[in-house]
């Protein structure tokens, strides 16, 4: 096995007598894809935050390449280290082009270089027509795409991106997904939280489930969902649809049945006799489909709203 | 893990990083560096043709270290510091507050190999360099108006540049403690205002009560202007060291202090 490019063990973080982040480990390959998801609250943002030195850990140890600590060397890792947060942090000042330049003289480097990388990472994130536009005048996957340019100016060997594609729209996240995947054939490795299952399912070679602090799950996502679920899932909705819950007849032809809302869900191994089955009830609508990543996710996580999201 | 980090009064961790930070600032204000002009010299001057010369020519003449000088001369030496303290103040409040705070730029940089404490250093020289540029101005400004010519304004420069950090320094704790920009008000007019009137700016403090004169001789605008004002009279300043020593003692130990705090601010 070749040296993992971060290794967290025993990670641990409390605000007052609140566990945030609890004996978490995990680590990231080469070129690989590591998603982290959770509902809000789990400690996603406050996991990444110690890998960049920006909040201190309570026990634990952070290591990256092998050798180099955080916090303590932690100047030396963040030069190899590309960072896209939750927030943009752009220059609102500066054009995309000076964004780039501005950054990339945080690194040390010298312009010349920044001006020879700045047309490559704009043609990247579909932005060359954009050089000299301010992000207010950019839309938001635009600044998203230009955080991600930003983030590449030292041409990191590792990505850690924080909900890179939140509050985008169905375009321009499958434009992020797709530069996303480019970066992990030119064979980067990518450290990504995210609460879209799609994304994670798309992405991601292993997945992260967090909640409340701890890791509840880890693997493969197809590896995940096997372990965890059947493999089909019957939705049923619409007028009285809740009582078909407590139908035995039904309930016998599913592995597992659960309510929320409005909404039952029949888990199945076999759906074709229980479909057979649900035709008594004519008047209501019925689903049938693979389970996914998102009925992982809630099987682990619940289906309450959390207080805190 | 690190100890030495978790405590917020470690010394500070200074290094040359702090040099694209400060570059950084200066492109913006390159593109606004006009306009920005005119509003940091507009007011002192203002100041200087309503009193110097408006309630100048009812004054008439001061006594300033046993000679009688011209009362506009009197406040142009004083009111440059006053210029050097609100530019400075200004900047590391309001505007750094905005980079720190609304922009998060602050946050975006130490995804760099920067360092906070970097950062930190970056917007004070920033603010300090704000002042200076200001200050050139109106001294351009008084030069031309004839106001002094004493060839010792080359060495109030470097010390109006002092006064500059010392208050980029101070207004920097408050930049560390604020929630918005609502509070920047308390530190206006509970800190600079009186400490514009009690620094001898618009007369001279042997006329405060002594008690108050006591605490105002002290003030680190008090020194400045004791150290710029005889310079402008082609005078070298008296206790030129102890004034120095204010300064320096109010620069380091608000910095230490404002960086702490901000250090505070960003541990999460």
């Amino acid at each position: 096995m070749s040296t993992p490019l971060l290794s967290v063990n025993h990670l641990v973080k409390r605000y007052g007598d609140q566990t945030v982040v609890n004996d978490l480990s995990f680590h990231i390959e080469p070129g690989e894809c590591l998603g982290v998801i959770g509902p809000n609250g789990a400690g996603k943002t406050t996991t990444i935050r110690m890998c960049l030195g920006l909040s201190e850990s309570d026990a634990g140890a952070i290591t990256y390449f092998g050798n180099q600590h955080m916090p303590a060397d932690a100047l030396a890792i963040k030069e190899r280290l590309g960072v896209v947060a939750q927030m943009d942090t752009l220059d609102p000042d500066f054009t995309a082009a000076e964004n780039l330049l501005v950054f990339g003289r945080y690194f040390g480097l010298p312009d010349r270089v920044i001006h020879e990388r700045t047309p490559q990472l704009l043609e990247y994130a579909a932005l060359s027509h954009k050089a000299d536009a301010k992000p207010g005048q950019l839309s938001g996957g635009m600044k998203r795409r230009l955080s991600l340019a930003r983030a590449l100016i030292n041409q990191p060997d590792l990505l850690l991106l924080d909900e890179p594609t939140t509050g985008l729209d169905p375009q321009a996240r499958h434009l992020m997904w797709e530069r996303l995947q480019v970066l992990l054939q030119q064979g980067k490795s990518i450290l990504l939280t995210t609460h879209f299952m799609d994304e994670a399912e798309r992405l991601c070679d292993r997945l992260l489930v967090l909640d409340h602090g701890h890791k509840i799950a880890e693997g493969r996502p197809r590896d995940l969902i096997a372990e965890h679920l059947e493999p089909e899932v019957v939705e049923v909705y619409g007028q009285g649809a809740t009582a078909l819950a407590k139908e035995a007849g039904l309930q016998a032809l599913a592995e597992r049945t659960e309510v929320s809302g409005e909404t039952v869900f029949f888990y199945t191994r076999a759906s074709h006799p229980l479909l057979d089955a649900l035709q008594a009830w004519p008047q209501l609508r019925t689903l049938h489909r693979p389970s996914n990543l998102e009925d992982l996710f809630l099987k682990l996580t619940g289906r309450q709203i959390r207080e805190d999201a | 893990m690190s100890q030495i980090q978790n405590n917020i009064w470690a010394p500070p961790r200074l290094s040359m990083r702090w040099w694209p930070v400060f570059r950084r600032n200066l492109l913006v204000w390159k593109k606004l560096a006009i306009p920005s002009l005119v509003g940091n010299i507009a007011e002192p001057l203002m100041w200087l043709v309503a009193f110097g010369y408006g309630l100048g020519s009812l004054v008439g003449q001061v006594e300033h270290g046993g000679e009688k000088v011209p009362y506009i001369l009197f406040l142009a030496s004083g009111s440059i510091c006053m210029s050097a303290m609100n530019a400075a103040s200004f900047e590391a409040l309001y505007s750094a507050f905005s980079r720190m705070h609304v922009q998060k730029t602050w946050d975006g940089i130490m995804n760099a190999p920067v360092r906070l404490d970097d950062v930190v250093l970056a917007e004070m020289l920033w603010a300090a360099f704000k002042a200076l540029f200001t200050v050139t101005a109106i001294l351009g400004v008084m030069l031309g108006l004839g106001i002094s010519h004493s060839p010792k304004l080359l060495v109030a420069w470097p010390v109006l540049l002092g006064v500059g950090i010392a208050f980029s320094c101070m207004a920097l704790i408050f930049n560390a403690l604020a929630k918005g920009y609502d509070f920047f008000t308390y530190y206006f007019t509970l800190f600079l205002t009186p400490m514009m009137f009690l620094s001898g700016i618009f007369f001279p403090r042997e006329q405060l009560p002594p008690l108050v004169r006591a605490v105002a001789d002290w003030l680190p605008l008090s020194a400045a202007v004791d150290l710029v004002r005889p310079l402008f009279m082609d005078r070298w300043p008296e206790h030129a060291l102890r004034h120095g020593l204010v300064l320096v003692a109010f620069s380091v130990a608000s910095f230490w202090v404002a960086l702490a705090l901000t250090r505070k601010r960003f541990r999460g």
